[in-house]
């Protein structure tokens, strides 16, 4: 495995917000780190990064492997040279990524030169081969512009060329399509699918979109409320849902096909941090397969088909043939 | 079609930037020529990506700007000049929805003078009841009426625009991007009680929005934008679409299903600058069935068995 993680748990302050979480990526492999707005996806990719501590979080639990190393109590020292070198990050936003005072060129450069030890030349051929391989035209011209001179689609192939400039072996993307239009996501998406193929490396895609996760992961983890409702391969997830939660979520997604009215939602929120029980399934409030048990006992996780489920009461399994009821 | 309740004809909204001392003035054209009529009852979606003119068009709709050019009708009155009072009473009919919920709402207000505010902008009385109807009919407890903005969550904002824009019960409500900043399990509750709300209370909409799938789920009329023009009509949602156009937005909206995973070809390059808009058709610069008219003249809109389409080479049926 190159990345796994193993029963995370991280606090900020006295608040819990990572629950044992655990996953895992391998060479060649996209995992889709899926949920809603606070569910602890982003959170998860600063503990992954070890940028997390900069927030003032602290991991109280688990562990983090990378490569056979033990990243989750690793000195900062130490994670520097790591980061942006064997694991590359990708934020949401392009332009808070970029220094707007420096040229593309300049920017990317710096990480094959820091990283690489390439002299200012070599560092310059390298990025115009990165940006080129990135399908941007003219990418020697391209390198000599400033980021406001590029659009949102350019800025993030940028950016994800500061990721590959010290030729990485797991990239961390959160929500990297997300500020950008439709058409322009395809093409970025495209790109990052390529690259792991192509250059046989780990990605960890952090999204809300199940659109993209369909297209281009290959194992999935699902998170509600700071803990894994269930992972599992991408097929069985979308054929089969096991977790009444993946399930309300890819029903959530309208398609042309659906009948009108067949859109509902899932009713109530996602629960606030400081409410998190511990003893219980914190979807029972929101879940319509829910009992007594669900409100006081933490489902673990087990092993349903393919995947590992936390629930009580799983779906779509033989004994429980039950259509999608929310 | 019996009277459209909206008409609108060669709509067109100019905005011009810069112009200091030595710098020239640049204009640009947000929304170029729009004939769009929607019926009573209709759902019309307005498509397309960040630049193309839907949020232009929605306002210019709502007369909260001003059209350079073309006139709009509502309910057969020309309202493209109106002003003052009889504006004011125009929006009794006519009212909107905004995309962010947490800018749209003034946090000094409670929810119930956010709800009441339509009518003190209009110096009437508010009926008694009226807010907790409101309330009860976008399905937020009565409790919340005196919560403040910023003790709710974002969907329990935008229900709170919603019961807003139904306070004097309107026939036509334009919806601009309602759910865009909302999570998927809050969106599709947003979307449900939009649907609710149309059956119960006979409304019209105007749907403005950047995802196609979710438009082929929700509108009875598709309208796709590209570069402030309309590239295309679909009365019929389900349809496949003519315009090259419209099928890459189809393509470029994944399907969630594994199985249907396509090997889509994106479309090369971005959304020009409205500012230096291309000779002839604007999308001919990223279209992969360009020809050589395309580049030279501007397409004009054809009838098609399911609308309108403003294309020389569009995609067989």
């Amino acid at each position: 495995m190159l990345m796994e993680v193993k029963e995370l748990s991280l606090s900020i302050g006295k608040v819990a917000l990572l629950d044992r979480v655990s996953f895992s990526v391998d060479r060649g492999q996209v995992l889709g780190l899926v949920g809603e707005s606070g569910s602890g996806k982003s959170l998860t990719a600063l503990a992954l990064t070890g940028l997390v501590r900069r927030i003032g979080g602290r991991i109280t639990g688990g562990s983090i492997a990378f490569d056979g190393q033990e990243l989750s109590d690793l000195p900062e020292p130490a994670y520097r040279k790591l980061r942006g070198k064997r694991i590359a990050f990708i934020t949401q936003n392009p332009m808070s990524a970029l220094d707007a005072l420096k040229t593309i060129g300049d920017q990317v450069d710096q990480v094959s030169r820091l990283h690489l030890g390439l002299s200012r030349k070599a560092a310059r051929a390298h990025t115009v081969d990165i940006l080129t391989r990135l399908r941007i035209p003219e990418a020697a011209t391209v390198a000599r512009a400033y980021p406001h001179q590029l659009s949102g689609g350019m800025k993030q192939r940028v950016v994800i060329a500061m990721a590959l400039a010290a030729d990485a072996d797991l990239i961390i993307a959160d929500e990297p399509t997300t500020a950008l239009d439709v058409t322009v996501q395809a093409q970025i998406v495209m790109i990052l699918s390529e690259l792991v193929r192509k250059r046989n490396i780990g990605l960890i895609l952090i999204t809300h979109d199940m659109g993209v996760v369909a297209q281009i992961c290959d194992k999935v983890c699902v998170l509600y409320a700071g803990r894994v409702a269930e992972s599992g391969p991408v097929g069985q997830l979308f054929d089969t849902p096991r977790h009444p939660y993946s399930a309300a979520l890819i029903g959530c997604i309208p398609r042309e096909c659906m009948a009108p009215g067949a859109l509902k939602g899932i009713p109530g929120t996602v629960p606030s941090a400081l409410n998190y029980g511990a003893e219980c399934c914190r979807f029972a409030s929101r879940c319509a397969r829910a009992d007594a048990l669900c409100h006081t006992t933490r489902p673990l996780p087990h092993s349903q088909g393919a995947a590992l489920v936390a629930c009580h009461h799983p779906q779509g399994t033989a004994a429980q043939p039950e259509a999608l009821d929310v | 079609m019996s009277e459209p309740i909206l008409a609108l004809s060669g709509l067109t909204r100019r905005f011009s930037t810069g112009g200091g001392f030595l710098r020239p003035a640049r204009s640009m054209t947000a929304v170029r020529g729009v004939d769009l009529q929607v019926a009573r009852g209709d759902i019309v979606g307005v498509v397309g990506e960040s630049g193309c003119g839907k949020s232009t068009l929605a306002r210019l709709a709502m007369r909260l700007l001003e059209p350079s050019d073309g006139t709009i009708r509502f309910e057969g009155q020309d309202v493209t000049h109106l002003g003052g009072r009889a504006l004011k009473s125009l929006r009794k009919k006519l009212q909107m929805v905004f995309q962010d919920p947490y800018s749209s709402l003034d946090p000094r207000y409670t929810v119930r003078d956010c709800i009441k505010e339509p009518f003190r902008a209009l110096g009437e009385p508010v009926p008694p009841g009226r807010v907790e109807d409101l309330l009860d009919q976008v399905g937020l407890p009565r409790s919340f009426a005196e919560s403040y903005p910023h003790q709710m969550s974002g969907g329990q904002r935008q229900r709170v625009g919603i019961a807003r824009a139904l306070a004097y019960a309107p026939d036509f409500v334009v919806l601009d991007e309602p759910t865009a900043s909302l999570d998927v399990s809050i969106q599709a509750q947003i979307i449900a009680l939009l649907q609710d709300l149309h059956r119960q209370r006979d409304l019209t909409y105007l749907f403005i929005s950047h995802d196609l799938g979710l438009v082929r789920y929700f509108c009875s009329r598709i309208v796709v934008m590209y570069l402030g023009s309309v590239v295309e009509v679909m009365e019929d949602p389900h349809a496949a679409p003519r315009h090259p156009y419209t099928r890459a937005l189809m393509e470029s909206s994944f399907v969630p299903d594994p199985e249907a995973r396509a090997t889509i070809v994106p479309l090369e390059g971005e959304i020009p600058s409205p500012f230096a808009l291309p000779l002839g058709c604007p999308f001919a610069p990223r279209c992969p069935r360009v020809q050589d008219r395309c580049r030279s003249e501007l397409p004009q809109p054809t009838a098609t068995t399911i609308g309108r389409v403003s294309c020389f080479n569009p995609i067989e049926a």
